[in-house]
């Protein structure tokens, strides 16, 4: 074993310490610590052996708090009833996300991923020192000793880790602790032995999300937004409200984009913001409707050339294709799509007495948020804090490379006094009308088909509003001027496709855009699934049969993706098809990392009313750390997808959103859906996504459902324009 | 006006037009009934008022009549309700917002009928929206509820 030499001043007077840290430096090495001031850690041990975990990565569902918690618990040796978790503070040198360099930020489905490795050497590190604390004080020789369910074990002794924790804090910190061996895991991968750590505050109401945050002489500030992306103010009249109960002041936001109504109660906010009169300047504002964006859409994938071509040659392609017996030529159109999570936009901005403030948020992107508010109230990066609290869901809204609704409070902060805290709420209307949706995309694929049935080329043409470019992500996502986030799925599809042209032309500004659960992959998968299955019922061919013969097993993605599609066949006895009366439909799809085949099973069709039977998944997101969180994860994943290809879209008319509240953007219900059956194909491989893949392959899969159910062959979403559920 | 909460008389000072949801939230602190869509169509926001289930953001303060059980009142980690049990059985919350609308709808439904079927617990929750699709686990921890209250 490596020593590191930086905390050998704690060799010295520490004796008395009562707290254990383990962290890690921005270079990447291992410390330890017993004050905040000189450590942040990923694992505090305090003198009782209490240890909590410091989750880097905010709650939305999607497991972290269990999952990172876990990590440490396995390697240091503490059963998961002696850990607690907290979430971190916005830091980026310590708690980034590895996977997006220097910032603190979950998405892309990369928690567990990026975490994975850094979670479990903390743990380690903090198992080894305290090990060397016992052997110390034994007299024995360390390698001797285990941590087993928070007791230093070993020659013939046995003390609980708090005997040691004061001692651990002078030792050594390892370099490169010894992770324990898959065959010594007593909790990752292991069925039943975790319940999740957030489970008990979300069954009694003590769960505190940032909706429920109460400060103190608290103001609430409800925003008037403009009803057309890009109108300004031009004037208010808030004589309406002035002798409303509760209401305090009005003013336009500083970048004119609204006006912010104070209150002393979000009720009060409310009523008062209905009562006030906003005149809007729409010059630069958006003023097309959403049937004249969707035309442009399919101009651009019908007629023209693409502006990119992003894979193969088209000349080429089109060459081929002209030996063509058959052409299979489809256009899709994807509308724009609202996240909604169950908990509107919120977070608080409280004063505090140094001189700076906390942001109080369900912090998907802290170090946005962090940046902008030292941007607008003009602190020092030190002088703002973030402190995470539970999310009501995201799908993405609340990771946004504009901070929107952090930057509505702070602005609205900085037109007060700054005495008091200002908790900015979204109501739902706000929420669905507010924009960040997912773009609208069309889609054109013309498949040529020789005498055989063998494919001979595919000439792919996608267009829609780039989510990447313009914002911070640019450089990262942007290639050669081709949105990756626009193309994903297809021109990198895992199936082997010969004679294969993907072009790519970005639709001009209609609306603001962001990524939604599983980004691009929403509209690829749903493409490229569906070609194949009417590929397969022009050829004849079984749909998995076919699937398989375009993954010939020449690289490890094909192979794990025909493994899923083998563990799916067998989970749902693929052979003996769907019940009796009832039709299946498939799909398959890799994402972020991860490879998921979905089979929904439906009744109805034809001139009936179509029913959601049932859904068999099966997933490969390498090791799984937390089966039941994954299967979670998966069926969530499918309701989501499900639930907004069958009957949700979000329209303009003049540029004003059509939509305001769920009776006309209605999600998924319970009556929707069946059961939801997921099986994990067993892996060495690290861990990979799990809260985005699900989605991906469940709108196509009921797709193809309802057209061998001699329904409709929808390509045009919503399927509710053209199919009828029950 | 006065307010009977989880057993707790409180003397609550509003307009009596303020929905109920908005009197437990901001004026008693008392947050487990969650702010969905303020329209009663997400159920997030589901109380019980001599147990039957309410959506408290469609009733006036001023037009409660009876005691009012929220969330907070149903059970306690060491008492839990047969549904709170279920729901930790069954590993339901995912984000959580809309749980304990879940709940309050399920308990008081549970009441009604003891012994639903799949299609009377679809028909009874379908007002009831969770949009990280935690459904087919509430159907199956409501029927493990009502299978542990039949049982007692």
């Amino acid at each position: 074993m490596t020593l590191t030499t930086s905390r050998r001043r704690f060799l010295q007077g520490v004796a008395a310490s009562t707290v254990l840290l383990v962290g890690m430096r921005a270079n990447g090495v291992l410390a330890a610590a017993s004050e905040t001031t000189d450590i942040n850690p990923f694992v505090r041990i305090d003198a009782t052996g209490r240890v909590t975990a410091i989750v880097k990565h905010f709650e939305m569902g999607q497991g972290p708090t269990t999952g990172l918690t876990t990590l440490i618990a396995e390697e240091l040796g503490v059963t998961m009833d002696q850990i607690d978790f907290d979430f971190a503070p916005s830091n980026p040198q310590v708690y980034n996300n590895l996977l997006f360099g220097t910032f603190q930020g979950t998405g892309g489905s990369t928690a567990m991923a990026n975490s994975f490795a850094q979670y479990r050497n903390a743990g380690a590190a903090a198992r080894e020192m305290l090990i060397a604390a016992a052997a110390s004080d034994w007299g024995v020789d360390a390698t001797t000793l285990d941590i087993v369910d928070g007791m230093v074990t070993g020659g013939g002794k046995t003390a609980p880790i708090a005997d040691f924790v004061a001692s651990a804090v002078t030792q050594d910190v390892p370099a490169e602790p010894r992770l324990r061996k898959p065959d010594e895991w007593r909790l990752i991968g292991k069925e039943g032995r975790v319940k999740r750590k957030d489970t008990p505050a979300k069954i009694d109401g003590s769960g505190i999300f940032a909706m429920d945050l109460h400060l103190e002489n608290q103001l609430v500030v409800m925003i008037a937004h403009a009803p057309r992306m890009g109108a300004i103010v031009k004037s208010f009249d808030d004589s309406g409200a002035k002798d409303m109960p509760g209401f305090e002041m009005a003013k336009t936001l500083p970048d004119n984009s609204g006006v912010a109504v104070f209150a002393d109660t979000t009720w009060n906010a409310m009523q008062a913001r209905d009562a006030i009169t906003v005149e809007w300047d729409d010059t630069n504002a958006e003023m097309r409707s959403s049937d004249t964006i969707r035309a442009e859409l399919m101009s651009a994938v019908e007629t023209g050339d693409a502006t990119y071509q992003t894979r193969g040659v088209q000349a080429e392609t089109a060459s081929a294709m002209e030996s063509a017996a058959k052409v299979i030529d489809k256009t899709f159109y994807f509308p724009l799509l609202a996240h909604a999570p169950m908990e509107p936009l919120t977070c608080t901005i409280e004063p505090i007495a140094d001189g700076g403030v906390i942001l109080h948020d369900g912090a998907q992107f802290p170090t946005f948020g962090h940046m902008t508010l030292t941007q607008v109230l003009g602190l020092p990066m030190e002088k703002v804090q973030v402190k995470t609290v539970l999310a009501g869901g995201s799908f993405g809204r609340r990771a946004n490379p504009t901070a929107d609704y952090n930057l509505e409070c702070a602005m609205a902060f900085a037109l007060t006094d700054r005495s008091r805290p200002v908790k900015l709420v979204w109501s739902r209307e706000d929420d669905i009308r507010g924009g960040y949706y997912r773009p609208a995309f069309a889609h054109r694929v013309r498949v040529g088909l020789d005498d055989a049935g063998q494919i001979i080329g595919w000439d792919h043409r996608i267009a829609g509003q780039s989510i990447m470019k313009g914002t911070a992500m640019e450089p990262m996502a942007v290639h050669d001027g081709v949105d990756h986030s626009s193309i994903e799925g297809v021109a990198d599809t895992v199936y082997a496709v010969p004679g294969m042209s993907v072009g790519l032309t970005d639709h001009a500004k209609a609306t603001s855009v962001l990524w939604w659960r599983s980004v691009g992959h929403t509209h690829t998968a749903f493409v490229m699934e569906s070609m194949i299955d009417m590929i397969a019922s022009e050829t004849d061919t079984d749909p998995m049969e076919l699937r398989l013969s375009m993954l010939p097993g020449e690289t490890p993605e094909q192979k794990r993706m025909a493994g899923v599609l083998n563990k799916l066949a067998e989970l749902s006895n693929w052979k003996a098809g769907a019940p009796d009366g009832q039709s299946r439909g498939l799909a398959v799809h890799h994402s972020f990392g991860s490879y998921v085949a979905e089979a929904v099973d439906v009744s109805g069709g034809g001139d009936q009313a179509v029913k959601i039977e049932k859904v068999f998944c099966a997933v490969d997101c390498g090791i799984a750390v937390n089966p039941d969180v994954i299967r979670a994860q998966m069926e969530g994943g499918i309701g989501y997808g499900i639930g907004h290809v069958m009957r949700d879209q979000i329209t303009l008319t003049d540029g004003e959103v059509d939509q305001t509240n769920f009776p006309d953007y209605e999600p998924l219900r319970i009556s929707d859906i069946g059961t939801i059956e997921v099986a994990i194909v067993a892996s060495a491989d690290a861990p990979t996504g799990v809260g985005e893949p699900g989605t991906p392959p469940s709108g196509p899969a009921l797709a193809n459902a309802i057209a061998r159910a001699g329904g409709p062959r929808v390509t045009m979403l919503p399927m509710i324009d053209e199919v009828e559920f029950a | 006006m006065k307010l009977n909460v989880n057993g707790n008389e409180h003397e609550v000072d509003v307009e009596p037009d303020m929905p109920l949801l908005w009197v437990l939230r901001d004026e008693l602190n008392i947050t487990g009934p969650k702010y969905g869509c303020g329209v009663a169509q997400c159920g997030a926001c589901t109380v019980h008022i001599d147990g039957m289930a309410v959506r408290s953001c469609q009733m006036a303060a001023g037009d409660v009549d009876g005691d009012i059980t929220t969330i907070e009142g149903l059970g306690t980690p060491n008492a839990m309700h047969a549904v709170q049990a279920a729901w930790v059985e069954h590993q339901v919350a995912q984000c959580g917002y809309c749980q304990s609308g879940q709940i309050m709808a399920a308990a008081s439904f549970l009441d009604v009928n003891p012994e639903p079927t799949d299609d009377q617990i679809d028909r009874a929750m379908s007002a009831n929206l969770c949009r990280c699709g935690t459904y087919p686990r509430i159907r199956a921890a409501i029927k493990t509820a009502a299978k542990n209250l039949s049982g007692a």
